[in-house]
């Protein structure tokens, strides 16, 4: 438990504020978010053009375990409602969500910017630009080449960026931003050029981001990368904390700063694109998720990324849940819910901490 | 005990075209306390940061104990090297301790955790800096003088053999300056660790150092013990003006002042 010493003449009422008295239970609210995460994406389940009844819905699942003896009381119809169209989407809107909150807070601790996002490095307008051309010269592999495109552009402004000596994160967000602008350029080029509304309207709702076509494939095809990703940068959360004391410091305290930021950028733009090939561009998540969990539980990576990653997929589940639900039987872009409840609460959040981090 | 040497080798730097570091042969021998004072821009931080490769010099070169310091990672220079650079801001949100636990990262792999070995080395070396009370405040609403010496903690808990302070008591407080370089010599005296230290006062440098080296433009313009350095001829010559130089009453030290 936290106590602050209240001293002198520092502004006692914000001090009370900025200590973080959970940080010793930080074990349980991972636990305790895992849980919400599981409960959210059960009920999420429930929802649809068949409701499901959640006790059915755990009857389903657990007729599916090995040795279960239930007598099934549902039609068959709902079992794959269940396996082949709402649970891929869950599983996958929760996986791309703690994909884009674990980058999102990647790229803010690399970079030491608040504004940095998954974005930032040129991922979605190289992924924009890849999807683009897959969908305007009808190529199909959509995923492929977004993949492909985000990729390429992280590596193309990585070597823009160093090639102006050292990379500092000021010349790589400088880099993103110009290149990323040069490549959406090209996307609205070919956009332009093509005469074909659907093909048109088909990037444009890419753009947004949506789960309309998840399947378990998706699930599959994007899980190694995020495995990947995800373990380089959790072994770098510490190394993450100690970036926090600037790039001078931390070679000073023995960090080999370049081959970090380099294998940094690499992980999370590979965590971004192999997320933004299943799903398309969702944006807010992974600019505002990890900033609320620094706002409230402070900036160790530690915690930071588990419990960003653990809310960002929570957040995704329930934006999609709006997304299909809300027009029924036509789908909103979950890019929209995510940035219409998101932003909202964010301006909350930073209105309740003024005083913070930020 | 320690017996690490670090020495610079007929070092240059300059960014750009403007020389900063012209020609530096200097080494810090173990055990000793050695003051580097200068006007500004005569390259002083410049030096330490050379000193812990920080910035690469462009001629010349420096050695730990027989090896170039170019040649070694950035972790084992850590593990030896120990830099408190100028007037610190640490990331807001951290507490005290968790800062100082980051002096620990020289010393541990990738995959290790820290131990109760760790922990016992941050505590000790809070305790020996007086910023073991601080422990669990958050470091953003500590005072210049509190953030100054969990710096040093920070640097205590690298375990190094040397010691290299930048300008350590720029904006603090006379009793707070006082602290700090009681704290460094006793640190030296006790554990015999090496410490360069970059100051601007020629007052605290000569009292607590047993060794001064003046720089002007880049060079070592003057080098040895405090009387010999601190001559009113000298500091003319250096900083161009002219300085009475008095005895310390108590400890014969000499002292510069406004003539």
């Amino acid at each position: 438990m936290i106590k602050t010493q209240l001293v002198g003449t520092r502004t006692r009422a914000s001090q009370q504020k900025l200590t973080y008295p959970i940080r010793a239970h930080r074990g349980a609210l991972l636990l305790g978010a895992s849980g919400v995460l599981i409960v959210i994406g059960a009920m999420a389940a429930t929802f649809g053009s068949v409701a499901i009844p959640l006790d059915v819905l755990l009857q389903i699942i657990t007729a599916k375990l090995p040795g279960a003896q239930i007598v099934a009381t549902w039609t068959p119809t709902w079992e794959t409602i269940l396996f082949d169209i709402r649970l891929p989407r869950i599983v996958l809107a929760a996986l791309v969500g703690g994909a884009l909150a674990t980058s999102g807070a990647t790229y803010q601790g690399l970079l030491r910017n608040p504004l940095a996002d998954p974005y930032l490095i040129g991922v979605s307008s190289g992924a924009g630009l890849g999807a683009t051309m897959a969908i305007v010269f009808g190529v199909g592999a959509i995923p492929l080449l977004a993949f492909i495109g985000a990729m390429g552009a992280t590596a193309l402004i990585y070597a823009l960026a160093r090639a102006g000596g050292r990379t500092t994160p000021t010349t790589l967000i400088l880099a993103g931003v110009a290149l990323g602008a040069f490549l959406s350029a090209l996307t609205s080029f070919l956009m332009f050029k093509n005469d074909s509304a659907f093909r048109t309207h088909q990037v444009i709702a890419w753009m947004m981001g949506s789960f309309a076509l998840s399947s378990w494939q998706s699930v599959a095809t994007m899980l190694p990368y995020l495995v990947v990703g995800w373990l380089i940068v959790y072994v770098n959360a510490r190394v993450l904390n100690v970036l926090q004391l600037g790039d001078t410091q931390a070679q000073q305290l023995g960090v080999p700063v370049e081959r970090v930021t380099m294998m940094l950028v690499a992980a999370a733009s590979l965590i971004t694109a192999a997320a933004v090939a299943v799903s398309g561009v969702i944006g807010f998540v992974g600019l505002i998720v990890p900033h609320a969990v620094r706002l409230v539980w402070g900036p160790d990576h530690r915690f930071l990324l588990p419990m960003s990653a653990l809310l960002g997929a929570t957040f995704l589940i329930i934006a999609d849940t709006f997304a299909r639900t809300l027009l029924a039987p036509s789908e909103l872009p979950v890019g929209i819910i995510t940035a219409f409840c998101g932003a909202p609460f964010f301006l909350y959040l930073l209105r309740q901490r003024k005083e913070s981090l930020v | 005990m320690n017996t690490l040497q670090l020495r610079a080798e007929g070092i240059s730097f300059a960014y750009r075209d403007q020389i900063v570091l012209n020609e530096i042969d200097l080494a810090i021998q173990p055990g000793e306390l050695v003051g580097v004072i200068g006007p500004n821009g005569s390259g002083k931080s410049t030096l330490i940061k050379c000193l812990c490769r920080t910035l690469m010099p462009q001629r010349g070169r420096v050695w730990l104990d027989g090896r170039e310091l170019s040649s070694l990672t950035a972790q084992q220079i850590a593990r030896h090297i120990a830099v408190v650079p100028q007037a610190v801001e640490l990331p807001p949100g951290f507490t005290a301790f968790e800062i100082v636990m980051m002096g620990r990262i020289p010393h541990l792999a990738w995959w290790q955790n820290e131990t109760a070995h760790d922990r016992d080395i941050v505590r000790a070396a809070m305790e020996a800096t007086q910023t073991w009370t601080l422990a669990d405040r958050l470091v953003n609403h500590l005072s210049g003088g509190e953030r100054q010496r969990v710096v040093i903690a920070r640097a205590l808990a690298q375990e190094p053999q040397i010691l290299l302070l930048d300008e350590p008591t720029a904006h603090l407080d006379i009793k707070h300056q006082i602290e700090v370089m009681e704290l460094v010599r006793c640190l030296n005296r006790e554990r015999g660790l090496a410490v360069l230290i970059v100051s601007h006062d020629l007052n605290l440098a000569a009292q607590y150092c047993s060794r001064l080296i003046l720089f002007k433009d880049g060079r070592i313009y003057t080098s040895g013990s405090p009387r010999q350095v601190i001559a009113p001829d000298i500091l003319r010559e250096v900083y161009g003006v002219n300085l009475l130089v008095l005895p310390h009453p108590h400890t014969q030290q000499p002292m510069a002042v406004v003539g």
